[in-house]
Order: C-alpha cells, then sequence, then structure tokens
C-alpha cells in the first residue's frame, strides 16, 4: 500500500519507519528541513520537504494514489486541513487523523473522522488503568458508547469459584471471551466458572468499568 | 447582531470597529493580546486572548448565541477549523472564513463553507487595475 505521512515527528517517524519494515511505500511530507534532512539519513529517501497542508505539496506527494493519508502533526488545525483535502479533493480511502488535544475530537468525529488517534487521550487512560489496576480498557468500541476491557482474576477474589449466572455484573456489561493457560480460549455462558488466574475480555460502558472490576476482582 | 471575529489584525480590527460603529455587538479574539492595539480607544466591543479554533474559546467569546462568526486569522488551516468549530460545534448559524489558498478554498466551498479567497479577489482587481475591465476579462477567460 502507498501511505502518506504528513508530519515527520516522532509519530510520523516512527509509522514511517514500522510502515517501511512492513514493506508498504511510504512518504513523509515534512516541512521543517533538519527534520526531512534527518529522516532521509534514517530511513532513506521518504522525506518530501513541504507544507503538507498545501494541496499543491500533496499533489507532488502523490496523494491521488494514496491508499492511507495520517495527517500526524502536533497541530490539529494543520491535521484537520490535511484530513479533509485528502477526502474530498483525492477521495483517499483511508484517512487517519492524530488529534493531540482531546477537546478537539469532538470536531473531527462530528466532521466524520472516525479514524483518529490521540496520544493524550491514550496515556491519560494508561495512567488511569496504573493507577486503578486490575482493569485494562484495551479500546473504545468504534462510534459506540461501549469499551472493551480485560481483567485479571486474582489468587483472591469474589468471584473465583463463582459461575457467570451469579456474578453481580453492572448494567450494559457483558462478559466476552475468557482465556486460561494451555486452554483454548472460551465464550462463558451462564454456567462457565471464574477461576483464578482467567483473563476475561468484557464489554462494557466507561461508567460501569469501576463496577465491572469489583464484581470480578474485589477491588474498588 | 451578534458578531465575533477571530483575528484582530488590519482585517479583523477594521470590520470590528465598523460594525461596532453601525451598532453591532462584537467580540475579537486574538491568539495575541498586542494585536488589540490596532482597535481604537473608541472601541465598544469585547476582546478574548486565545486560539480562535478552541472550543472554550470560541464558548467564552458566546459564539453559541452569535449570528455571525468570521474567521480573519492570518493562518487558512486555524481559519478552516474556527468556522468549522463555529458551525457544527456552536451551532452559528453565519460563518465566513478567510482561506488564502484558492485551491483551499474550492475544497472548503464543496464542504459547504462561506469563503472569501482574498487571492482571487485581487487577482482580478489588479488585473483591472493594469489591464481596464475590458481587456482584464478577455485575459481572464
Amino acid at each position: 500500500m502507498y501511505v502518506i505521512l504528513v508530519g515527520g515527528g516522532k509519530v510520523g517517524r516512527g509509522a514511517a519507519h514500522d510502515l517501511i519494515q512492513m514493506g508498504h511505500e511510504v512518504c513523509v511530507v515534512e516541512r521543517d528541513g533538519n527534520t526531512a534532512w534527518s529522516l532521509n539519513n534514517e530511513l532513506g529517501e521518504v522525506a518530501l520537504l513541504g507544507d503538507g497542508a498545501e494541496i499543491h505539496v500533496q499533489r507532488a506527494a502523490g496523494m491521488n494514489r494514496a491508499d492511507v493519508v495520517v495527517a500526524c502533526t502536533g497541530r490539529d488545525q494543520v491535521n484537520l486541513a490535511v484530513a479533509q483535502t485528502a477526502q474530498t479533493r483525492f477521495n483517499v480511502p483511508k484517512v487517519i487523523a492524530r488529534i493531540n488535544d482531546p477537546r478537539n475530537e469532538r470536531i473531527f468525529r462530528s466532521l466524520g473522522f472516525l479514524n483518529t488517534i490521540s496520544a493524550t487521550t491514550a496515556i491519560v487512560s494508561a495512567i488511569e488503568q496504573e493507577v486503578s489496576a486490575g482493569l485494562s480498557r484495551l479500546t473504545q468500541l468504534r462510534s459506540s458508547a461501549f469499551v472493551l476491557a480485560e481483567l485479571v482474576i486474582p489468587q483472591v477474589a469474589p468471584a473465583v469459584g463463582c459461575q457467570v449466572r451469579d456474578l453481580n455484573l453492572p448494567p450494559h456489561t457483558v462478559l466476552a471471551l475468557i482465556v486460561r493457560d494451555d486452554d483454548e480460549p472460551e465464550i462463558p455462558g451462564p454456567n462457565t466458572m471464574i477461576q483464578s488466574g482467567d483473563i476475561v475480555i468484557a464489554v462494557t460502558q466507561p461508567q460501569h468499568e469501576s463496577g465491572l472490576r469489583a464484581a470480578l476482582t474485589g477491588e474498588a | 447582531m451578534r458578531v465575533v471575529i477571530m483575528g484582530c489584525g488590519r482585517l479583523g480590527s477594521t470590520l470590528a470597529q465598523e460594525l461596532d460603529r453601525e451598532g453591532h455587538q462584537v467580540t475579537v479574539i486574538d491568539v495575541d493580546a498586542g494585536a488589540f492595539n490596532w482597535l481604537d480607544e473608541d472601541f465598544r466591543g469585547s476582546t478574548i486572548v486565545g486560539a480562535g479554533e478552541d472550543v472554550e474559546v470560541q464558548q467564552a467569546a458566546g459564539v453559541p448565541r452569535a449570528e455571525v462568526f468570521l474567521a480573519l486569522a492570518n493562518g487558512d488551516n486555524r481559519n478552516a477549523m474556527a468556522v468549522q468549530v463555529a458551525k457544527h460545534i456552536h451551532n452559528a448559524p453565519r460563518v465566513v472564513a478567510r482561506i488564502y489558498d484558492p485551491e483551499r478554498a474550492d475544497v472548503y466551498r464543496q464542504l459547504g463553507i462561506n469563503v472569501v479567497n482574498p487571492t482571487t479577489i485581487l487577482d482580478q482587481m489588479v488585473r483591472e487595475a493594469a489591464f481596464g475591465e475590458d481587456e482584464s476579462n478577455r485575459a481572464a477567460t
């Protein structure tokens, strides 16, 4: 696939490195000369020097034949402009936008950009997970109020030895999968017994995460 | 009418003062507090320091209650994002963006935004000044 990354900072460089390793054709549009130069030094001739929000630069990068455009500069107004021109002007099939300020997620979503990546949100939720051990949010399910969460059942917990039907699960919550050592992953039914060491994958809503954690691990 | 103007440069400040004198209720946003020096002392509107594309800055500037939002800052990307925040988040009924790049101006028109493109306007005016109205029209076609 041909992937154009607009923005050659830490995110763009890291993505370019991995995508090249995976065998994709990559172009990084970068407006800073020194950054572009070091990208070329490190990764081969991948950088195109220019303002990636300018249509003539996008044309020079071959955006009309790009399969994926990733707008990953450090400025949200640039990322929005890149995403909108890629979609409207060049009909790029897949457009991914980086959001720097989580408050801007709303505007990207309301303009139809659901493929967004927010490092700030990811870091904040990683910190929350470390603080509230026991449950890790794996992902927000696309354009819905639900999240996918992973829980590890500790040695001692109220759920150990209980059947799924007897668990005191919060509303809007379903246990989707149980993974055990040396065993096939299992879709739990009402009679499935929870054991310590089980990895449970559940679908829930953010406001019910703490209730789910309490029901399975006993941690408040 | 309640009008919020983003960008207090030459154009933003001129328009803000005109509208203020005409009796409109004007609020001007700029990232640089020094930009408000463009406004005369008799300007009665309000000023807010902040990024005009920021949802919360727009809230503070009263965009949700404004009839008109004008994005007249210097960056095309900033102006484009600001009018879309005003339109889609704060439901501003009338928004206008200054977009310098003629090609990007077309993209935003396609997306339903009122765009003023100084480059094409000046292009035409320079032609008329240089060649006269008839000649410039012929040159344009």
